[in-house]
């Protein structure tokens, strides 16, 4: 459910280039720290296990263990104070949300990896080579 | 400078600052209103002026009331609203009001709408009662009030005394929320962003007023 307007409000809120990630995927988040005056980036490593959510709106959850303890933190996928996920591996997955990690133990909480072909936001873009469309554009037929 | 306008709630997203901190907006599409009458104290012994909001078909309208919209040289409007005023304004019928008059010294604002109606409705959800216990003998009366008052309640006559509060119809009201305060004003396309959420659904009619009490 979206609505024109609040799609407007959103606008210029949104990343021009939101990060790419999927759910299953093993990924470093930067997050901007700020404290007092000084600031500082830190990164939460873990498995994304449900994104939601769309505009500004969107978020994504993010599981890892420390110290034999699952975490969960969740994230504004367009908060200026997520600089960068980095997607470090793929898992090979059949659903939107892995909430079935959580009951997961040892060596079953691992993921499949996943080879995925890059895809074309995530290789850079090869230089468009100029085309002389110029002469042609002049005259509609 | 008429201190309020009317406008319909859109519905609600969040919006952030540069460093991150997020705040939950409900979106208010305010304006242009169309200044349909001004009470005089001279005329109707008050100072108020009536407003018009969205253009409704003709053919859907009345006659009265294309009729009155016709005298301010405007088309009918879908709803319309008067706002007391304290001393006399400096507007005159068809001049249109915008959110242009919320950017400057507008921190905060309160916004009237009707509220979400919820049918008939047990004390649990109208008034907040506890409701009984799930054991201990309760059978089949777990969401009731309980008792409504003894045989004879003394000083009060027989009977269950007045306002009793009771299952009934909820919601549907008109809702005055103070104090809301005023996050952003988009002038191009007419709409307010206050920040908590504002009664009744999205698309229902809203009244949003300067605030009375907090500035």
């Amino acid at each position: 459910m979206s609505h024109p307007l609040i799609d407007a409000v959103e606008a210029p809120h949104l990343k021009s280039d939101p990060p790419e990630f999927r759910v299953g995927d093993t990924v470093d988040v930067h997050t901007r720290i700020i404290e007092g005056e000084k600031e500082r980036t830190q990164v939460f490593n873990g498995v994304v296990i449900a994104r939601r959510g769309h505009g500004f709106n969107a978020s994504f959850t993010v599981r890892r263990i420390v110290a034999n303890q699952g975490v969960e933190r969740t994230f504004l996928v367009h908060s200026p104070r997520v600089l960068k996920v980095e997607s470090k591996r793929h898992g090979k997955v059949r659903r939107a949300k892995l909430y079935y990690l959580r009951d997961r133990v040892g060596k079953s909480r691992r993921l499949r990896e996943k080879r995925r072909v890059p895809t074309k936001a995530s290789t850079p873009a090869p230089v468009p080579e100029p085309v002389a469309v110029a002469e042609v554009a002049g005259e509609p037929v | 400078m008429i201190p309020a306008i009317l406008g319909t709630k859109v519905g609600m997203t969040r919006v952030c600052d540069d460093k991150g901190a997020v705040t939950p907006v409900s979106v208010v599409s305010a304006g242009p209103c169309t200044v349909l009458q001004v009470r005089t104290p001279d005329c109707d012994g008050y100072h108020a002026v009536q407003m018009g909001f969205k253009d409704v078909k003709p053919h859907r309208s009345t006659k009265p009331l294309i009729g009155h919209a016709a005298k301010a040289g405007s088309g009918p409007k879908r709803f319309s609203r008067e706002i007391r005023l304290s001393v006399a304004s400096d507007v005159s019928p068809g001049d249109v009001l915008t959110v242009e008059q919320f950017v400057e010294g507008v921190a905060y604002v309160d916004v009237t709408g009707t509220s979400k109606g919820r049918g008939f409705a047990g004390v649990m959800k109208r008034h907040g009662f506890g409701g009984q216990q799930a054991t201990h003998g309760v059978e089949r009366k777990h969401r009731s009030a309980g008792s409504i008052g003894g045989h004879s309640n003394i000083g009060l006559g027989r009977g269950v005394k007045k306002g009793k509060k009771m299952p009934g119809h909820f919601g549907h009201t008109r809702t005055t929320q103070r104090n809301m305060k005023l996050v952003g004003v988009d002038r191009e396309r007419n709409l307010l962003l206050i920040e908590g959420s504002l009664p009744g659904p999205a698309g229902g009619m809203v009244v949003v007023r300067i605030s009375k009490t907090k500035s």
